[in-house]
């Protein structure tokens, strides 16, 4: 079962992608300055010779590569989405998650393997908002691939120091009396914010809710959608 | 080094400065926080990024500082905080 | 004194929310990186220590999957994976191959 991401708008599974891999990888769409073209064309050639060397020496197939990819085209922020909504909705599972994260994602079959789930509740006192300063560390199997800004340099710099500023750039603005709590995710505990239950959503099934919580919200650089 | 911490302890990041992989980010040494969380022992991150087994086993805690005892420029209330996971080898009981 | 990885608290520009999907190629290092960890060859933290060996320029100049394929060469390099001369060899024929599609 495929669930789309809730963002708006923009997260759509770019199925179109050329699947001449080695012609589609030389054409960066983002493009460098020109005087770095060289370098980061090399740096394309050079990841394509590095997966054939490695398929020619035995260390992975064409197939593992395929699955790994697969699974990465699969992973989308359903899977937060509904452990958030379950929260919403059931009080015991809240306080089970808020316990222990790793524990209470494993009532839907989602297995954190090495890594642990810590999930964090936003309150009228306290917003909680996650970033990986030193890399780009991130719950990817819960909520997908991160987004480019959350490994960018902008937000892993000012994320830490000027966090309303930051907020204010996803639009978010929080009141003074409200308590901004930065978590810098540096070791191997994944963050997940479970963002407020918006008001008017009493009547809103446990499915409805999960369409209401945007990834961002999870992040904690936004609030989730209205109903 | 520290002996076991628990929560509401007040601590120290340690001010050195070795190269290699380091999960302490500069921005946190030297400073005072408190802890809030022990996280339990995992293999020292430092060592593991060697190839080695990363043993024996260190204790991992949160720590919460104040913005404003972070950032001299930090402009934001007074309330505003940041969590951080730093091992106990980096940690120090003020 | 920092790594040229360690970023908290550094004065940065405004962030570009586009959500640019990640393209085959960066799926292609994220799997592979991914693989080599399962495999039990090579673990996550080694990798992020070799992406903080980058120098500053290298770090600043190269994008984030660029910079895991730096890492990730040298690492093949040093463990007696690979050599660099197949590396290089490997670079040399794939370019041509590429050229001689496009001519």
């Amino acid at each position: 079962m495929h669930d789309h991401d809730h963002d708006h708008g923009h997260h759509h599974h770019d199925h179109s992608h050329d699947h001449d891999h080695d012609h589609a990888a030389v054409v960066q769409p983002h493009a460098p300055p020109a005087k770095d073209e060289k370098i980061h064309s090399y740096h394309q050639v050079l990841g394509l010779a590095l997966k054939e060397l490695l398929i020619e020496k035995g260390v992975f197939t064409p197939d593992e590569i395929r699955k790994a990819i697969e699974w990465r085209d699969s992973i989308t922020p359903a899977m937060g989405a509904k452990i958030v909504a379950r929260a919403w909705s059931d009080s015991a599972y809240k306080k089970r998650l808020l316990a222990n994260g790793t524990a209470a994602v494993k009532e839907f079959d989602h297995d954190m393997g090495a890594l642990h789930l810590v999930v964090v509740e936003n309150t009228p006192q306290v917003h909680n908002m996650i970033v990986c300063t030193l890399c780009s560390c991130y719950p990817r199997a819960i909520l997908g691939l991160p987004p480019p800004w959350y490994k960018s340099r902008e937000y892993r710099s000012r994320a830490v120091r000027e966090p309303r500023k930051v907020l204010r750039e996803f639009g978010t603005v929080l009141p003074e009396n409200v308590e901004v709590r930065v978590h810098d995710s540096t070791a191997d505990m994944r963050y997940l914010v479970l963002p407020m239950r918006p008001p008017g959503t009493e009547k809103l099934s446990e499915a409805e809710l999960a369409e209401l919580v945007t990834r961002d919200s999870m992040v904690g650089v936004s609030l989730p959608e209205a109903p | 080094m520290a002996g076991a911490l628990s929560p509401g302890d007040r601590v120290r990041v340690r001010e050195d400065f070795p190269l290699g992989h380091i999960r302490t980010p500069v921005y946190v040494r030297g400073k005072e926080g408190v802890v809030t969380r022990v996280f339990g022992s995992f293999p020292n991150p430092e060592v593991l990024a060697l190839g080695r087994d990363g043993l024996p086993k260190k204790t991992l805690y949160e720590v919460c500082f104040k913005q404003s005892e972070l950032w001299p420029d930090y402009n934001g209330p007074e309330a505003d905080t940041l969590l951080i996971d730093i091992y106990e080898h980096w940690l120090s009981k003020v | 004194m920092r790594g040229s990885h360690d970023l908290g608290g550094l004065p940065a520009g405004t962030i570009d929310k586009e959500p640019h999907d990640m393209t085959f190629w960066e799926k292609q290092i994220d799997a592979m990186n991914t693989l080599l960890a399962q495999k039990g060859l090579r673990r996550t933290d080694e990798n992020r220590r070799y992406v903080e060996m980058l120098s500053d320029d290298a770090y600043n100049t190269l994008s984030y999957y660029e910079r895991w394929t730096a890492a990730l060469a040298r690492q093949m390099i040093d463990k007696g994976v690979l050599t660099q001369d197949e590396i290089d060899a490997k670079v040399a024929a794939i370019r041509e191959r590429l050229g001689e599609d496009a001519g």
